[in-house]
């Protein structure tokens, strides 16, 4: 028994359907908890006063953006390695998911940056890079909706999908060269000696907890989606023939 | 290989269209700039290196579209798919022709715009060099998303959606080279990281865009 049987299609369907509503329950719990305990709970930072309470929408919201293009990359070379059917269409329901997650993080960011920075918005790395990514993921979902065979489209946007994070790396320090800017620096790093205090801290990785367990939830339900929509054009397809 | 790129310079001279129109745009974006932003000797020379990179970098996109579209068409895309020649190589020749075609007459233009916005002296040695070394880079990008999008009907406003993305470093470095040209800075170090862009990317693409090619003509 390997790890790869999970993906056929009809196994697929069967796990997910009992593990969906769990994983949603969770995301909802972990969220409900982190958003409340950061919000009501935690004391005003001295400098920021309570806008530093954005960190538990801004924070979650623009490392699942990454980590969806991410997920999107490692389902794509599935689908290029094993051709696995439905590694192709979780890359394909994982984008629109990054999409409302890098809106977010840039939404939370301008709300966030008004009042601390003065500005909604600056060409500030970090920023840049946010955006550009945007568009990455608007080129991928148009170029997913654009092709009408499946298999075709699965294989395009997997090189496209490729090609686009070697790019997207490069933009990402591209952007340095012109100045640190406003953003700070990584201030969540494992190793890194000053990081958010603890207070903050805590309640935040129970809101990124939520955040992943919600992204997988939805990627899941939009995986079963598009099999069931796969499964209706081949039916469709069955009774045209007959 | 060299049959294949000087029958395609041939189609692209002979053909017409393409050859001038890049140009063509070229001029009329730059011109166009001072419409919309104010005459001032000033403000323009001090955004002209930008203008000119976004503004060549719009006419290497416009066409972009005939790289292979015309070739898919009539089916010689699938001859040379067949022949002995590797589909990397072909991808490779079609992203030099277009870069003949397009890229070297932008870089020889550019200075003669640069004096309509009255680009700083010392910036146009700089302004050619980034050109020179970046506009190949553009068009192997382009190739790469020609070959993606060759087998959609309307295929022309995704292209561009696609690939103005994947042209954001070299824009970034290019534009930087000039603008530290001009700023009497040291640009090498863009002008280097551009020729980086450029090296990677024609070691690079030209597997991805067979890669693509072989997927659409299956």
């Amino acid at each position: 028994m390997s790890l790869w049987e999970y993906a056929n299609p009809k196994r697929f369907m069967g796990w997910t359907r009992p593990v969906l509503p769990w994983t949603f329950a969770l995301a909802g719990l972990c969220l409900a908890v982190g958003l409340i305990w950061g919000f009501f709970f935690t004391p005003d930072d001295f400098r920021q006063g309570s806008t530093v309470k954005i960190i538990y929408l801004h924070v979650p919201a623009a490392l699942m953006a990454i980590n969806a293009w991410i997920m999107m990359l490692v389902a794509s070379l599935i689908w290029v390695v094993r051709r696995h059917h439905v590694s192709a269409l979780a890359a394909r329901a994982a984008a629109p998911v990054g999409v409302v997650m890098t809106l977010i993080a840039l939404f939370t960011g301008g709300i966030w940056g008004q009042p601390m920075w003065g500005t909604y918005w600056a060409w500030d790395p970090r920023l840049t890079s946010f955006l550009i990514l945007f568009l990455f993921y608007l080129g991928y979902i148009a170029l997913w909706e654009a092709i009408e065979d499946p298999d075709t489209a699965a294989d395009l946007t997997s090189v496209l999908c490729m090609v686009g994070s070697i790019f997207a790396i490069l933009s990402r320090y591209a952007v340095l060269f012109w100045n640190q800017g406003l953003h700070q620096g990584a201030s969540l790093s494992l190793d890194a000696e000053e990081n958010v205090a603890d207070v903050f801290w805590f309640p935040l990785l129970v809101c990124i907890a939520g955040f992943v367990l919600l992204f997988i939830a939805l990627v899941l339900m939009r995986t079963r989606t598009e099999i069931r929509v796969r499964r209706m054009r081949a039916l469709e397809a069955r009774m045209r023939r007959a | 290989m060299i049959a294949l790129l000087l029958r395609d310079l041939r189609l692209a001279v002979r053909a017409g269209g393409g050859f001038g129109l890049g140009l063509a745009f070229f001029l009329i974006v730059v011109v166009l700039v001072p419409f919309g932003v104010g005459p001032e000797t000033e403000l323009l020379s001090r955004i002209a290196p930008g203008i000119l990179w976004v503004a060549s970098l719009l006419a290497a996109l416009l066409s972009l579209d005939r790289i292979f579209a015309l070739d898919y068409e009539d089916g010689s895309l699938a001859l040379l798919a067949t022949s002995p020649l590797p589909l990397e190589g072909v991808a490779l020749m079609k992203a030099l022709a277009h870069w003949i075609t397009t890229g070297l007459p932008l870089t020889i233009a550019a200075p003669a715009l640069g004096f309509l916005l009255s680009l700083a002296p010392e910036a146009y040695v700089f302004l050619l060099l980034s050109l020179l070394i970046g506009t190949p880079a553009l068009s192997m990008i382009g190739t790469f998303g020609a070959a993606l999008t060759v087998g959609l009907r309307r295929g022309g406003l995704l292209l561009s959606l696609l690939v103005l993305p994947l042209y954001v470093p070299t824009l970034i470095f290019g534009a930087e080279a000039v603008r530290r040209g001009a700023d009497a800075l040291d640009p090498t170090g863009a002008l280097l990281l551009l020729g980086g862009i450029t090296a990677g990317t024609f070691a690079l693409l030209p597997f991805a865009t067979a890669a693509v090619l072989r997927i659409n003509l299956r």
